[in-house]
C-alpha cells in the first residue's frame, strides 16, 4: 500500500517534470535550440496565477485562461526579439541566451517589491480535498495533476497528427529548409512554438502551485526536467512525458528506501546511467550524419 | 597597420609575434608584479580573485572555447580541487605538493566523467556534466567526515617547509606565478600539434577523425587537462576563501563559470582573463551604481541576477566574440583608422548544421 502511494505521489511529480520537458522538446525538435528558461517560464506562469487569483481577484477558471494567454503571448514575443535574431548560432549561443533569459526573468521577479522575495501558497479551489480510495490517500492535486496531464498529453498528440499546423510543425521540425520550400512559414511557426512551450510551462506551473508553493526560485525545478527529457530521448514528446514519470517515481522511491540525499540527485544517475547505457533514450531516433 | 615580415618557419609558432607584443606583455607582468605596493588590501585581493578565475577560466576555455566541448558542471572539479587541497594542507602536507595533488584527482575525475563524452554531443555532454555536477555537489555535503558536509571547512594558510604564506601579498605572488606558469603552459599546449587536433575537433569532429585525429584520446585528454586547471584554480580559491562549503560549487558557480568564457570570448587565451575580471569586477560596479539609482531599483535583491542576465542576452546577441573580440574589432578599426569596413567580422549563418544529425 505504501508503495502505491509512493508510487502515485511520484507520477505526480513525474507529470510536472513531463510537463516542464515537453516544453524542452517542442522547442528542441523545432527549432534545435534547447532552452534552459523553460523553468523560468513555469515560474512565470505560477506568479501569472498568483497574480490573477489574489490581486486581480479573477474566479479560477478565467486565471487559468488568463495565465496560459499570458505566457504564450511571452513566449512569441521572446522567440521574435531575442531568439530569432540569432537562429543558425552555433546551439551553444542559443543555451547560454535562454540561461541569461532565465536570469533575467528570476531577477525581475525578485525585484517586485514585498512579492518577490516570499513564498506564497496559490488558492485553488481544490485545495486540500482528499479522497479515500481502497486505502490509498489520494488527494486533489495529485489527481487533477495526472489528469490534466493525460488531457494536454492527448490534445497535442491530436494537435500534431491530425491540424494542418501540427503537420507543418512535424515538417519544419523535421528539415526546416525542406519545409521552407515548400511553403510553410518557417519563422512564423517558430514563434507559435515557442508560444505553445510557453502555455504549457504556464500550465506546469499552476499545476505545480498548489502541491509547493509559488516562489521566484521554483524554476530550478526545470533542471530536473533535462533528466526527464534525455531519459525519454530528447526528440520525442511521448518520451518526454515517459521520462517524467520514469524521473518523479525513482526519486519519490529513493526518496523513501535510501539514506537521505538521494532523493535530490535520483534524477541526475537516472540519466547518467541512461546516457552511459542508451545515449538516444528510450524513444530517441537515431541518426547518423553522413559526409 | 603592421605588415610582419616572416624569414623563417619559427616565426609562425612565436608566443610573441612582434617588438610590440614583447612591449606590452613585459610592462603587463611588471604592473603586476608591482601591484602589492600600488594597489590597496582590497584591490589585491580582487585582482587575486581575478587570477583564480582566470586559471579556472582557462581550463573551462581550453574544453568549451578550444576543443568545443561544453562542460555545465565544471564547478565540480573546482570543488574536487579545492577540497583536496583543504584536506591536504590540514593533514600539514607543502601546499605545491598538495596543489599539484588537487590538479591530478581533478584530472582522474575529468577523465571519468570524459569517458561518456566520448558518445554524447552538444546537449547530451551538457546534461551529462549537469548532472555529474549535481552529483558531486551532494558528495561534498553528505561525506561530513571528509568535508565537514554543510557546517563547512576550514582550510589552514599555504605552508611550504616552514615558510608560511600568510599575508595576501604572498599569497598574491603564489597566485600570480600559478597563472603565469598556466597561461605559458597553455598556450604552448595550443601551438602544439596536440592543440591543432583540439581546434581540429572543435571545428569538425568528422574531418578531423579523416585527417587522423584519434577523437577518444583528445577529447579525454582535454576533458582531463579542463578539470586538472580548475582543480589547480580550487586549490587556489580554497586558500584565498579559507573556507569551504559545498553551496559555493554548485550550478550557479558552473553557470558563472560559462558566463566566464562566453562573456571573455570563446576561443581566445585573453578572454580567459577578461571575462574573470568582468566576473569580479560586475558585483563592484553595480554596487556602486546602486547608490545613484532610485532605491526601488537599486535595493532590490534580483538586481544582480537581471544585469548578469542582460549583459549575457546582450552578448550572445550582439557581440558573440565576446570582450576579446570587441577589443579586436576596436584595434582593427584603429589600425586601419580611415578604411575599416563594417562588414570584416560579419558571422556567417548556418542554418544546414544540424546537431540532431550528427
Amino acid at each position: 500500500m505504501q508503495f502505491l502511494q509512493l508510487v502515485i505521489s511520484g507520477i505526480a511529480q513525474g507529470c510536472i517534470y513531463g510537463l516542464i520537458a515537453l516544453g524542452f522538446v517542442l522547442i528542441y525538435k523545432a527549432t534545435e535550440t534547447v532552452s534552459f528558461a523553460q523553468g523560468e517560464l513555469m515560474m512565470l506562469g505560477a506568479f501569472c496565477g498568483l497574480a490573477g487569483l489574489t490581486m486581480l481577484g479573477f474566479p479560477f477558471w478565467l486565471t487559468v485562461i488568463a495565465s496560459i494567454a499570458a505566457m504564450a503571448l511571452v513566449g512569441v514575443v521572446t522567440e521574435r526579439v531575442v531568439i530569432r535574431p540569432i537562429l543558425g548560432q552555433p546551439a551553444f549561443s542559443i543555451v547560454m541566451l535562454t540561461i541569461g533569459l532565465g536570469y533575467v526573468g528570476r531577477g525581475l521577479i525578485t525585484m517586485i517589491p514585498g512579492i518577490g522575495t516570499e513564498t506564497h501558497t496559490l488558492p485553488v479551489p481544490y485545495k486540500d480535498v482528499t479522497w479515500n480510495v481502497a486505502g490509498l490517500v489520494l488527494s486533489a492535486e495529485q489527481v487533477v495533476i495526472i489528469a490534466v496531464t493525460a488531457l494536454l498529453c492527448l490534445g497535442l498528440y491530436a494537435m500534431f497528427k491530425y491540424s494542418k499546423l501540427g503537420i507543418a510543425m512535424q515538417a519544419s521540425s523535421q528539415n526546416q529548409l525542406a519545409a521552407y520550400y515548400m511553403g510553410i512559414p518557417v519563422k512564423r511557426l517558430n514563434g507559435l512554438v515557442w508560444g505553445l512551450a510557453a502555455a504549457v510551462a504556464a500550465i506546469a506551473g499552476l499545476l505545480l502551485a498548489p502541491i509547493t508553493f509559488v516562489h521566484a526560485n521554483m524554476g530550478f525545478i526545470g533542471l530536473k526536467a533535462f533528466p526527464a527529457a534525455v531519459v525519454g530521448g530528447f526528440g520525442s514528446l511521448p518520451g518526454a512525458i515517459v521520462g517524467g514519470l520514469i524521473i518523479g517515481i525513482v526519486e519519490s522511491l529513493s526518496g523513501f528506501y535510501l539514506p537521505e540525499g538521494f532523493k535530490d540527485i535520483a534524477a541526475y544517475v537516472v540519466v547518467l546511467i541512461m546516457l552511459m547505457v542508451k545515449p538516444n533514450g528510450l524513444f530517441g531516433e537515431k541518426l547518423r550524419k553522413k559526409v | 597597420m603592421r605588415f610582419i615580415f616572416k624569414t623563417d618557419y619559427d616565426q609562425d609558432i612565436r608566443l610573441a609575434k612582434h617588438g610590440g607584443q614583447v612591449f606590452w606583455y613585459t610592462a603587463l607582468l611588471a604592473l603586476l608584479l608591482a601591484a602589492p605596493w600600488i594597489f590597496p588590501e582590497y584591490w589585491l585581493a580582487q585582482l587575486t580573485f581575478v587570477l583564480i578565475y582566470g586559471i579556472v577560466g582557462l581550463g573551462l576555455m581550453l574544453l568549451a572555447g578550444f576543443t568545443g566541448q561544453f562542460s555545465m558542471g565544471h564547478a565540480a572539479f573546482l570543488g574536487v580541487g579545492a577540497y583536496t587541497q583543504g584536506v591536504l594542507t590540514n593533514l600539514g602536507l607543502p601546499f605545491p605538493i598538495a596543489m599539484l595533488c588537487a590538479a591530478g584527482l581533478a584530472a582522474s575525475v575529468g577523465i571519468v566523467v570524459g569517458l561518456p563524452a566520448l558518445r554524447l554531443k552538444g546537449i547530451y555532454l551538457g546534461i551529462a556534466t549537469l548532472s555529474f555536477g549535481f552529483i558531486v555537489e551532494e558528495v561534498f555535503a553528505r561525506w561530513e567526515k571528509l568535508t565537514g558536509g554543510n557546517a563547512g571547512m576550514h582550510v589552514k594558510a599555504p605552508e611550504i617547509f616552514g615558510w608560511k604564506v600568510d599575508s595576501s601579498e604572498g599569497f598574491y605572488f603564489v597566485c600570480l606565478v600559478t597563472a603565469v606558469l598556466v597561461t605559458l603552459g597553455v598556450l604552448n599546449l595550443l601551438r602544439s600539434s596536440t592543440g591543432r587536433a583540439f581546434v581540429a575537433i572543435r571545428d569538425s569532429e568528422i574531418s578531423a577523425q579523416s585527417m587522423g585525429i584519434h577523437l577518444a584520446r583528445y577529447k579525454t585528454l582535454s576533458f582531463a587537462l579542463s578539470a586538472a586547471l580548475a582543480g589547480l584554480g580550487g586549490a587556489l580559491y580554497a586558500h584565498k576563501l579559507q573556507f569551504l562549503s559545498p553551496d559555493q560549487f554548485s550550478i550557479i558557480q558552473s553557470i558563472d563559470l560559462l558566463l566566464l568564457v562566453v562573456i571573455g570570448g570563446l576561443g581566445s587565451v585573453h578572454g580567459a582573463f577578461l571575462g574573470a575580471i568582468f566576473l569580479i569586477a560586475m558585483p563592484q560596479i553595480i554596487a556602486i551604481v546602486k547608490d545613484y539609482l532610485p532605491a526601488v531599483i537599486g535595493q532590490a535583491p534580483g538586481l544582480q541576477a537581471v544585469v548578469y542576465g542582460a549583459v549575457l542576452i546582450l552578448f550572445v546577441l550582439f557581440e558573440p566574440l565576446g570582450l576579446y573580440g570587441r577589443w579586436l574589432k576596436i584595434r582593427t578599426w584603429l589600425q586601419l583608422f580611415p578604411f575599416y569596413r563594417k562588414g570584416m567580422f560579419k558571422r556567417q549563418k548556418s542554418f544546414q548544421k544540424s546537431d540532431r544529425l550528427k
